[in-house]
């Protein structure tokens, strides 16, 4: 399972900053609960899109169901979005934020 | 339906009724009409290009609520960074899902699917093989027709799934039974794909 095939302009307008965007201001994904995506979806999502172990994407998918939601990535800006962007192509539920807000 | 299930050459199958497989194709057409409703046809044309020279989309979330589930803001919390990236990414997001309900369509088509015709005049099941391109597109497709139906339905946590499922109105309960149907058809696609 590839990443999002379609480019992301906002990668191209900032290609330098990357690597200090990641270290000094680290930015997360998260998936939000929904009541309608099955729970064997979620996880085979995670599995397949981020490549978590079976037992990790389970896990994760339980505290997207239990506590409403999980952090499922974490690094700079721009892969953040790209994994947002990922999660709506998917139909889940999901948004970026700084690591320190999340 | 006869379930998904793996062949031992590797394909994905799995067997539908006229009747469902046209019940499949119309919920799968919908979605493609209501995403182009929002961005006109040709922009929901697969376009990458288009979408790599920042030919900017809309930033303002949809008002359908239909719309807005398959078409989330990315920022809970920054409405002017949400706005901006609208603005850079949906249509390219909304082309995808053309995409994925297209591909659904496709396999049904070729598996046998005619429109125009009665349906009590087709005998013959759809047989549908999948290679792992329409895996994911009927995988993303189910969720959108399911996320669409769920939004018509008024479900927004778990006990209203059961809510919906006793409720008096019978076009609720007809919805609500095709909307846990394609639950089911997806499940089996994910337990055939392990």
């Amino acid at each position: 399972m590839g990443l999002v095939t379609t480019p992301t302009p906002v990668e191209i307008a900032e290609p330098d900053v990357d690597d200090i965007v990641e270290l000094e201001d680290p930015w997360v994904t998260i998936v939000w609960n929904d009541p309608v995506n099955l729970m064997s979806y979620v996880a085979y999502v995670f599995r397949n899109y981020f490549g978590y172990t079976e037992e990790k994407a389970h896990e994760l998918m339980l505290s997207v169901h239990h506590e409403g939601r999980a952090v499922v990535a974490s690094g700079s800006r721009e892969k953040m979005e790209r994994h947002v962007q990922a999660m709506h192509e998917y139909g889940l539920w999901a948004t970026l934020d700084r690591a320190d807000a999340s | 339906m006869k379930p998904f299930k793996r062949r031992r050459r590797g394909g994905i199958t799995a067997s539908f009724t006229a009747a469902e497989a046209h019940l499949l194709a119309n919920l799968a057409g919908q979605v493609v009409e209501l995403l182009r409703d929002r961005n006109g046809v040709a922009e929901s044309d697969a376009d990458p290009l288009a979408a790599q020279l920042g030919m900017g989309g809309p930033s303002i979330a949809p008002e359908d609520p239909v719309l807005a589930r398959l078409l989330p803001d990315a920022y809970r919390a920054d409405a002017d960074d949400s706005a901006e990236f609208r603005r850079l990414t949906e249509r390219s997001l909304t082309s995808s899902k053309v995409r994925y309900a297209e591909d659904l369509i496709g396999s049904l088509i070729d598996g046998g699917l005619t429109f125009g015709t009665a349906i009590e005049d087709e005998s013959e099941d759809i047989e549908i093989e999948l290679n792992p391109d329409a895996v994911q597109s009927w995988l993303k497709c189910l969720t959108d027709i399911r996320l669409s139906l769920a939004v018509r339905l008024g479900i927004e946590n778990e006990e209203d799934v059961m809510l919906v499922a006793e409720s008096g109105d019978e076009a609720i309960v007809a919805m609500s039974e095709i909307y846990d149907w394609l639950g089911y058809v997806q499940e089996t696609l994910i337990a055939a794909l392990d």
